[in-house]
Formats: C-alpha cells, structure tokens, sequence
C-alpha cells in the first residue's frame, strides 16, 4: 500500500506541475471533453463537470517558473501572480485549454481577463461578476445568469446539453470533495504533529488540476493513513494564517513558518476549495439554482466579498476561537489591495479581543526567508512566554 | 513670452458653484440637508438630488488635499494607524483627512455621511475603501450598488436589470429612509433632461482639440472642466449654464486660432499632440503641467476626463428611461470597459485627434487604471504604429513623485517624436 510520504509526493508532483499534465491527459481521454482554467479564487467547478468538463485552477507560477516576459506586462508595484500566468500563457502552457475564467476578485485579476481576450487565449475569456447583493431575486438571478452563459459558451465548443442530473451529480461529487477536505483540515487541527502544513497544502492543492473523482480517492487514502500515525506533539504555538487567498506563498514559506514554532492550524490559502461552507443542496429540479444559494449563503467570509451585513472580523474570531489557535499571521502578498485594505479592519479586531497577530509581505516566489523566519520565532516564542499578557509584535 | 493668465467667465462660474456647494456642505447639519458620501466614476448624482441630499466625493477630496500638499501627512497618519504602504493612497489621504478633522478643500469641515452610497463602478477599492469607512462611521448605513464589468464589450439586458433592480429595492429605499422624502420620477426625469444636455455640451469641448492648434488643454485643463460633472452637479441647471459659458469661450478661442491657456500663460506653439492614458499627479499638479507647456506639449485628449463618464461612443441619459439610463451610464464610465474597449477608445482618439504621440501615466497605487496598462501600450504601437511613452507617479503621494525621472523620460519621448516628424515629413 502506498505510504502517506509517497501519496503526499505524488500531490506534490499533480499540485505544481505547471504543464497541467493529468488534465491535458484527461482530456485527450475522451470525446468532447473540455478543460477550463480558472483564477483564484472560487468558482463552482460543479457546472463544468457538468459540462463534460474539467476546471482546473490556475495560480500563477509560483518559484517554479521564472518571469522573462511577464515583466514587460506588469509595472513593479503590482502584484507578481499575474505575470507568472501571463508568462505562462506565452509559453504555451494553455495552450490546450478552451477558455478561462476570471473571478471578480480585484482590478489586477479584471484586467488580466481584457489581456487575455487581447491576446486571443482559448476559445473564451470570461471575466465572471459575482454579486456582490447577495438577495435571490437580484444578485441571484444575476448570478444565474452569468453561470447560464458558461454554460452556453462550453456547449458551443462540445456541443453538449446542459443537463440538471449531471449537474446534480457533480454537485454530489463536490459536497464530497469539500467534505473530505475539511476532514483533513479537522485531523490536521486535531493531531497537526502528524502531518505538516505544507503536506496538507500540497493534497488540496492536487485537486485543482485534476479530476474531482481522483481528488476523491487521494483524500480518503490521506484520511485513511493519518488515523493509522501517532507522531509527537511538539511545543509550537497553534497559528491562523490570513491574507494568503489568492497569490499563493512558496512551499518553503509555509514550511517556514511551521519550523520557526508554529502550527498553522488555519488558513485561507488555497480558499476555493472550502469556499462554501456546508453542502450545496443536492438532488433538486434546479441545480443551478441550489449553486447560487450556496453562494448566496454559505460563502465563507473573504476580502473580496462586500460584507457589512455579516461582518468579516467576527467571521474571522468565531473561526480563531473555534480552531482554538493562539495567534494569528496576516501574510499577504504585496500590493495586493483586497487583502492589505483590511488589514486595519481585522487586526483592530484583533487588539479589541486580545488576539496576537503578526503581520508581513510575501509573494510566489520569495526566495530568502531569514527575517520571516525571525519574526515568526519571536512571536512564537512570545506566546510561548508570556501566555496570558496582549503582545502584538508589528 | 507667455502672456498673462486671464480669468475666464467660466472658471469664476466653476468657483463660485464649488464653493457653494462646500458652504452648503458645512451648514448641513444646521439645514438638516443629508449628507451622501460616493464616488466619482458611478455617480449618479441625479439621484442624490432628486431626494435634496448633497454629495460627497472622498476621492475628490483626497485629489484636493493633494494639491494643498496635505495629503502626505494624511496619508501618514492613516499608515501609523494600520494601513499598508502598498495600497491607493486615496483611501489613506480620505482617511487621513478624517483622522485630521475631516477639513475640506475650502477649509470648512465636510460633515460625516448620513449614507455611505457605495456606487461600485469600475474599481475594486471602492469596496475595500468604503468598508473602512463603514467601519469609522458606525451606524451610517451603506447602499451598494453593484456595476457589472463590461466583460464582453457590450450592456446585456441582464446587466441592467440586475442594478435597475438594485435601485429600485436597495439604494432608492435607503435614500427615502435617510432623506424622509419620497421617490419622485417625475422629478428624476428632469434631473436627467439637465444632465443629458451637460453630456452633449462635454462631449463638445473634448471634441475641439480636433482644431489644430487646439484650443484647450484636454489632460491638465480637462481635469478643471470635468470638475462640476464629476463632483455632484449633474443635472443641475448651473452645469448646463456652466458647460454651455465654457463652450463658447472655447469655440472663441477657436475663431481667433488660440492655443490653450495654462498656468503658465497661453501655449503659443503647439509642438505636440498627445492623448495620456491613466491619473495625472495632484501634489505637483502644476509642475507637471509646466513639464509639458515646456515642451509645447498639448494633451488633445485624455481616459482620465472619462472617468466620471463616457460620451464619445454615443451614450446619453434617456431622462424617459430614468433608473435604465443611470444603471447604463454607471456601466459606461471609462474604468468599468474592459482592456480591448479602452484600447479601442483611445484609438478612435489618437486618430480623431490626430495625436503625435501616446503617454501613459502610470500611477503607482491605482490597480483598476494601472493593470493592463502596459499591454494597451503595446497595442497602440502595434495598430497605429504611434510613439508610446510611460511615466510613472502617484496621485497623491508625493513621495512618488520624481521630477528628475519624469522630464528625463518626457526628454527622450519628445526627442523620439521629433525624429519620427522629421522621418515623417521627409
Ligand atoms: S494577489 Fe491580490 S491584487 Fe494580486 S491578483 Fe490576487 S487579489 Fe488581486
Ligand atoms: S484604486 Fe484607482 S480608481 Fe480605485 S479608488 Fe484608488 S485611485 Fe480611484
């Protein structure tokens, strides 16, 4: 039977293969079969399976792809993912993807979609709105709308219909997805000693490029052999990352922060794929529609989704509190606006419920992590010290 | 030698509604006028006033602290208090300003909103920066108005649908509750009668650079005139007399073939023809401008007037379609088109204006005009086969400002220009 280091490379390998090999496999495995990339951070990859298609997310090119002529598209002070796709897309790493998603997450993210249609990429380039009114009968329909015309738009490239118990069937496939997720995400906050964070970061990631179904059976062997591991608990502080939900941080920054004293027992990093909270209803005359109101109301909290009916800083210590973490690290990556603008807004909340945070910079493909390393160890080792006393070290 | 500024009739006009508007502003509280906090691109003024409140812009006073060289210490003090050094620096100025005692442009206080109208057009920060201020004003409540992106260069009927219906059940309810007064179409429509004149008359004056030399200043001067459109007047009787004054005057200078008037006096000789892309500087808004009346530079038009408002492609206010024509005119502002739609704009410009040359100012903390910038240039040289340039600045932030960097970069694309017209005409 596999060993859990040897399904944790083979994710490894799946999560960071920048040629998207398994997905351009899969496609050329059947007829009419279609893949979609997608940017951070969610989209309900239920209704391209159910268009005999695979969504596969697209997160820029980490420290794994060296930017030559990114550069010339984007000034310095904006933020380095967008460069790593765009270098990627000129080499010819889509080349056999059929169109590509652009979630409303930021400005840097919109007009990466207008540079993508400019460069005539896949067969279609949509930049997807998401509403940001959350009633039914307005940003629902609204919503319907815009995922009615994915719809429309794979079906003219494969010809297939749209059909509600396929829909309904990948709607299933991914309450499972999710489920088992957050059954690693709970195993990890339960016993984190037994399996690291960049470990754990490495198997979701895994299911962004490939099929939802494999995904399936890698998490369930994951779950399977971590109940089998006992491993030592060690004396590291219980940590909530924060800010990280779209630009990606490099293997070795996560790895990092847990080697300075910490445990990273939450985080936003990879953030689609728990992004809805719960299952979407399956089994209904109206799966979209069962979508749209998982979307509507069971989002997780984000900097990219207006929030002041259900604001994101209680969101944020209901989950601190529940993941009974001793501190939080806001790491975001530079310049990026809808991670840094709430800043003020989370740490004040922070200071109000005598939470310690520390707060710093990153991006894909930071390479020197002394003084990271260094401000994570003296945080660690100020929680460690003076448990009970309200230390925050900006 | 530059002759002497003269006053026009129209800037004492543009004075004089400004500073009403401000003394209006900071007597709300005794007049019981309520106060709506908005912004600048979305701004569906017509409908602010269709319910007597008065407006107000933070953007526009954070460009104004600019120019008052107060924003550096806002900007300051709103990073001692959290905000990063990565972000618009027009939130930190707004919030600054804030922190400062919310002191406006004409030194009288801007009262607190009593709505906070998160009118989300074209710029993801509108969101982040108003959540902020949610947050420093508690209990204001906020009306968000969600503008759909024009992902596909084009209004679908669902795309105005979908803000018709959020005007009609969250932001007019909220305006009716706050002001106490009741939703009166009848009175929106002949708001809107006023602003569809005001967009003809715009659409006017940006058109009378095609004169050679150009009669006006499409960039540093465009800023002025856009003024009273962009900062809560339309609709109003005074924007309709103020746009037509100024187009008269423009046309004069037109008959008697006058180049622009700056600050330094009037452009005499017109050497270049430029159309600018993005933002200009605010904190050393003159010295920039001196950079090109230096050169014998004239901006013949520029995205940045278009901010609050696109007109060239044909969109007015249908006053008989009220609650259509906002959500449509929201959708038309110039940082809500996609890449290829404002590649496509800027080119209809170059070539209807018959531009030298193609300049981006590249502002350092503005996402939503910077992102893609770099690619518009690239498919402006490559359609049209112009000379591009890029300069980079910030807003409000003076500490990005280099002057020895800009006229060095402004040097060498000048030089380019001029060898290219000696090619040209050889
Ligand atoms: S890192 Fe931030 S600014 Fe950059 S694309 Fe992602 S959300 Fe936008
Ligand atoms: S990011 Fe740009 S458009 Fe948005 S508020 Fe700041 S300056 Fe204005």
């Amino acid at each position: 039977m596999e060993s859990l280091k040897q399904l944790i490379n083979k994710c490894e390998g799946l999560a960071f293969d920048l040629n998207y090999t398994r997905a351009k496999q899969w496609k050329s495995e059947g007829d009419g079969r279609v893949l979609v990339g997608y940017m951070p951070i969610y989209f309900p990859r239920e209704i391209i399976h159910a268009m005999n298609g695979l969504a596969v997310g697209i997160l820029g090119g980490g420290d794994k792809k060296q930017i030559i002529r990114g550069d010339a598209y984007y000034q310095s002070y904006i933020c380095h993912m967008p460069r790593g796709i765009i270098e990627l897309a000129l080499d010819g790493h889509f080349d056999q993807f059929d169109g590509f998603l652009f979630p409303s997450i930021c400005d840097v993210i919109r007009n990466l979609s207008g540079m993508f249609r400019v460069l005539r990429k896949g067969k279609f380039v949509k930049y997807m709105d998401f509403p940001q009114n959350f009633q039914k009968h307005i940003g629902g329909e609204f919503f319907k709308y815009e995922l009615m015309d994915i719809v429309d738009k794979i079906s003219k490239i494969n010809k297939v219909k749209f059909s509600p118990e396929k829909l309904n069937e990948g709607i299933q496939l991914f309450n499972k997805n999710r489920a088992l997720i957050n059954a690693v995400y709970g195993l990890r906050k339960k016993s984190p000693w037994k399996i690291s964070a960049d470990e754990v970061y490495s198997i979701i990631r895994a299911g962004y490029v490939i099929p939802v179904e494999e995904h399936n059976e890698i998490l369930k062997k994951a779950i399977e052999l971590l109940g089998s591991m006992d491993g030592e608990p060690m004396d590291k502080i219980r940590v909530m990352i924060i800010g990280a939900f779209c630009e990606q941080p490099p293997l070795s920054l996560i790895k990092t922060i847990e080697q300075a004293g910490c445990y990273i027992i939450e985080d936003d990093f990879l953030l689609g794929s728990k992004w809805i909270q719960g299952d979407v209803e399956a089994g209904t005359s109206d799966p979209v529609g069962a979508i749209v109101d998982a979307y509507l109301n069971k989002s997780t909290f984000s900097s990219t989704v207006y929030d002041v009916d259900n604001p994101k800083e209680v969101r944020m210590i209901k989950l601190f509190n529940e993941s009974k973490a001793d501190g939080i690290i806001f790491a975001a990556p530079s310049f990026c606006d809808p991670a840094l603008l709430d800043h003020p807004i989370l740490q004040s909340s922070c200071h109000d419920n005598d939470i310690r945070y520390i707060s710093f910079l990153f991006s894909e493909n930071t390479g020197q992590f002394k003084v990271i390393k260094e401000q994570v160890g003296t945080f660690s080792d100020s929680i460690k010290l003076w448990e009970g006393e309200t230390v925050n070290l900006k | 030698m530059p002759s002497k500024v003269v006053k026009e009739k129209s800037m004492i006009i543009q004075k004089e509604m400004i500073a009403n508007h401000f003394r209006e502003l900071s007597t709300a509280k005794e007049t019981g006028k309520k106060v709506v906090y908005t912004f600048v691109p979305g701004n569906i003024s017509e409908l602010i006033l269709a319910f007597d409140m008065l407006p107000v812009y933070p953007e526009i006073n954070a460009l104004q602290s600019g120019m008052r060289k107060k924003s550096e210490k806002f900007i300051q003090d709103a990073e001692r208090i959290g905000h990063s050094e990565d972000v618009c620096t027009y939130v930190k100025c707004d919030i600054g300003m804030m922190i400062n005692g919310n002191i406006g442009p004409t030194g009288e206080k801007i009262p607190p909103p009593d709505l906070l109208l998160l009118s989300y057009t074209g710029c993801f920060t509108f969101m982040k920066w108003f959540e902020n201020l949610k947050r420093l004003y508690p209990g204001v409540p906020v009306a968000m108005l969600h503008t759909p992106y024009q992902e596909d260069k084009k209004i679908t009927p669902e795309m105005t649908r979908y803000m018709v219906k959020q005007l009609k059940e969250e932001v007019i309810p909220k305006m009716e509750q706050v002001s106490g007064v009741k939703y009166d179409e009848e009175k929106l429509k002949n708001i809107l009668r006023n602003s569809s004149k005001v967009e003809d008359a715009i659409l006017r004056i940006f058109d009378t650079t095609k004169n050679k030399p150009s009669p006006i200043d499409a960039y540093f001067a465009g800023v002025y005139y856009i003024g009273p459109i962009n900062s809560g007047f339309r609709g109003t009787p005074e924007a309709v007399n103020y746009y037509e004054e100024l187009y008269s005057e423009i046309m004069e200078r037109v008959r008697l073939g006058l180049g622009p008037i700056t600050p330094e006096g009037e452009m005499e000789n017109e050497r270049f023809r430029l159309v600018v892309e993005g933002p200009p500087n605010w904190t050393h808004f003159r010295e920039f401008w001196k950079l090109f009346y230096d050169f014998g530079a004239v901006i013949v038009a520029s995205s940045y007037t278009k901010v609050g408002g696109v007109y060239d492609m044909g969109f007015r206010v249908d006053p008989d379609k009220p609650l259509d024509s906002l959500a449509d005119y929201c959708m038309n502002c110039y940082t809500n088109l996609n890449l290829e739609q404002r590649i496509d704009l800027l080119s209809k410009c170059i070539t209807d204006y018959k531009a030298d040359g193609f300049l981006v100012n590249s502002i350092k903390s503005c996402n939503s005009f910077s992102a893609g910038q770099l690619m518009i240039m690239k498919e402006l040289e490559r359609k049209l086969e112009i000379p591009v340039g890029l300069i980079e600045s910030d807003l409000v932030d003076p500490r990005y400002f280099s002057y020895s960097n800009i006229k060095n970069r402004l040097e060498s694309f000048f030089q380019m220009l001029d060898q290219r017209k000696i090619i040209l005409n050889y």
